[in-house]
């Protein structure tokens, strides 16, 4: 029998509504999401622009309150944690990939790939230097002292990755890596995350609009106007939610 | 953190320099222009300056400033002297003259006649001679830049002829004065001479200076001449500040001083306020992401002021030492009209104010704008 408790899951939502705006501006981004993300698995939220992916995402992130609904964080009761407790979270349990890389254009590859461990109060030369060991794991060991405008966009996103796995976060939450990249840089980025970071204690979530890394993923979660409307499981199984 | 602000800041040159050009402008502006202020200000109280010995000055009771005088009989002296209190009082006489050289070149002076006996009131800081050559017949000491002016080109010589008021005078030594408001020169010579130099007059008692006796407070003092002679008496400072208030008063200076340091202060703030603003505006993105990544927002704002800190203190101090580097270049020229002028430290001071509050407006309104960003919107 399947464990559905929140404790077994990475993220466990539970009829999550995302509302912005208020009055008749009203709007509804996510029309109650029901989804768990397990450890140990890459999970693609793959959907149609403006379908809530990047809301899910935020919410699953701890980086947006959901309007109603429950959301656990790797056991943890998201109402729970609020204000510099949610950013302490964050900072010591969540890795971020983000669609344009978002590197400090004035640090060298090595130093964006240490911030988290600077945010954590780690010794700057001692962060550095932690994270020239993940430049290298991500195959960039020698391009630690370059600055990003010397990297291409794969190699920026590998940097990124460094950066998002330095301090080891539980879970890795991706938003659009491959989108601009190039095909072939598109798969080096996706077969990174996937060797590097889909660890049995670690979940990933990737949002992707780019059907050529579907493969990659271990679950492909498919939504449409703020519900999820498919998750299909890479084995084969393909679950379909009626809402 | 500070380490990645100030990498953040200095990553953009041009937005960098650009900061701190506005903060190095505001300061050279408002320091510069309060500092040639306050320079004047002092020269119009040039005399009072130099003539640090006397405790109390009295002067007729509606006299305003030192230049516009009244002046009084003698005898009003020895009431002075007869007031419980005084250790000495002494005659001071100050007017215009028109000096002239044997070659025929002529400037208005001003004529200080200082007590014949004790000289209380010559010049303290002698470059050429002694004050006690005034003792000599027709002997003048006249200040180091008024003989230049006078005796344009030429080396200072002891023994130069002048012509006042058609009476010879002989040049027996030059001395050091805080520049006059006018740029005259300032000629000192005997009290009693000095009644032969300048224009006749029924009374010719410009000033009296007193000297209190120990352990005699100078306010209560110059309250007491003041009520037994019917003249006004003021102390030292008290007389400084009347006259220098009087300038602000009646005078358009600090109207046109204040709009340039207001200019300076507004242009300033615009510059490095509207660069910084952009520069936050720019790196939204990367506040973003490091929020996302679990940075608070108190250390962020510790980010951004640390930054406006940076900014500020190299701009003020490039504004500084530039309006020094003005100041002092302009000593160095031997210019008449910058002569005694520096940046003293309380302008430095209001200086610091005036970029800290520019700093304050830079940062605030990019504060603003990462402490409403949400860390969301990494993902839009």
């Amino acid at each position: 029998m399947t464990d559905n408790s929140p404790q077994s899951h990475a993220v466990v939502c539970r009829g999550v509504v995302k509302d912005f705006g208020a009055g008749e501006t009203k709007v509804r981004a996510l029309h109650g999401i029901d989804l768990n993300v397990r450890y140990g698995e890459m999970t693609l939220l793959v959907g149609p622009s403006g379908c809530g992916k990047t809301t899910l995402i935020s919410v699953m992130a701890g980086l947006l309150d959901p309007t109603a609904g429950e959301v656990f964080l790797l056991g943890q009761d998201r109402r729970k944690l609020v204000g510099s407790q949610l950013v302490r979270f964050r900072a010591d349990n969540i890795g971020f990939v983000f669609q344009q890389y978002n590197l400090i254009p004035s640090l060298t590859a090595a130093e964006n790939a240490a911030v988290p461990l600077i945010i954590h109060g780690v010794k700057r030369s001692a962060a550095i230097d932690q994270a020239r060991l993940m430049m290298k794991e991500v195959g960039l060991g020698d391009k630690c002292q370059a600055m990003p405008s010397q990297l291409s966009g794969g190699q920026q996103q590998r940097v990124a990755i460094a950066r998002a796995l330095v301090n080891e976060p539980r879970l890795l939450v991706c938003d659009e890596p491959t989108a601009a990249l190039d095909a072939h840089s598109g798969r080096t980025v996706m077969e990174l995350i996937k060797r590097v970071t889909v660890k049995p204690d670690r979940a990933v979530i990737v949002v992707t609009h780019d059907n050529r890394v579907f493969d990659f993923g271990d679950r492909i979660v498919a939504m449409s106007d703020g519900l999820v409307e498919r998750v299909e499981e890479r084995s084969g199984q393909e679950t379909l939610l009626a809402h | 953190m500070n380490w990645l602000a100030w990498r953040m800041l200095t990553g953009d040159r041009t937005k960098y320099l650009g900061i701190v050009f506005g903060v190095a402008f505001g300061t050279v502006l408002i320091a510069q222009q309060m500092a040639i202020f306050v320079g004047l200000m002092r020269r119009t109280s040039s005399q009072i300056i130099d003539i640090s010995a006397a405790d109390v000055w009295v002067m007729d009771l509606k006299q305003q400033n030192l230049d516009d005088i009244r002046p009084m009989p003698d005898g009003r002296l020895y009431q002075v002297r007869g007031v419980q209190g005084v250790d000495w009082a002494v005659r001071l006489s100050k007017s215009m003259v028109r000096v002239r050289t044997p070659n025929g070149d002529f400037l208005q002076s001003l004529l200080i006649g200082v007590d014949d006996s004790s000289f209380a009131g010559a010049p303290i800081e002698m470059i050429k001679g002694s004050y006690l050559d005034l003792r000599r017949p027709d002997g003048v000491i006249i200040d180091e830049d008024g003989y230049k002016r006078l005796f344009p080109g030429e080396t200072i010589k002891l023994g130069q002829a002048l012509d006042m008021n058609d009476r010879r005078a002989i040049i027996v030594g030059t001395c050091k004065v805080t520049p006059p408001f006018q740029t005259f020169p300032v000629v000192y010579t005997r009290y009693s001479q000095a009644l032969q130099y300048a224009p006749p007059e029924r009374n010719s008692l410009s000033f009296i200076l007193v000297k209190a006796a120990p352990g005699q407070s100078h306010k209560a003092l110059a309250e007491r001449i003041a009520k037994q002679t019917g003249l006004k008496a003021l102390t030292w400072d008290d007389f400084f500040w009347m006259n220098v208030n009087w300038f602000i008063n009646n005078t358009g200076i600090p109207i046109n001083f204040g709009i340039t340091v207001t200019l300076g202060f507004i242009v300033g703030a615009a510059i490095a306020g509207q660069t910084f603003y952009l520069f936050t505006i720019e790196n939204l993105k990367q506040f973003g992401s490091l929020k996302a990544m679990g940075v608070t927002n108190i250390r962020l704002i510790g980010m951004i002021l640390f930054q406006a800190v940076v900014v500020g203190v190299m701009g003020y101090g490039i504004g500084l030492g530039m309006s020094a580097l003005f100041f002092e270049t302009m000593e160095r020229s031997g210019h008449p009209d910058m002569r005694g002028m520096w940046v003293p430290w309380q302008v430095a001071t209001l200086s610091a104010g005036a970029v800290a509050i520019i700093i304050v407006i830079a940062s605030l309104l990019s504060l603003r704008r990462v402490l409403v960003l949400e860390p969301a919107m990494v993902f839009k």
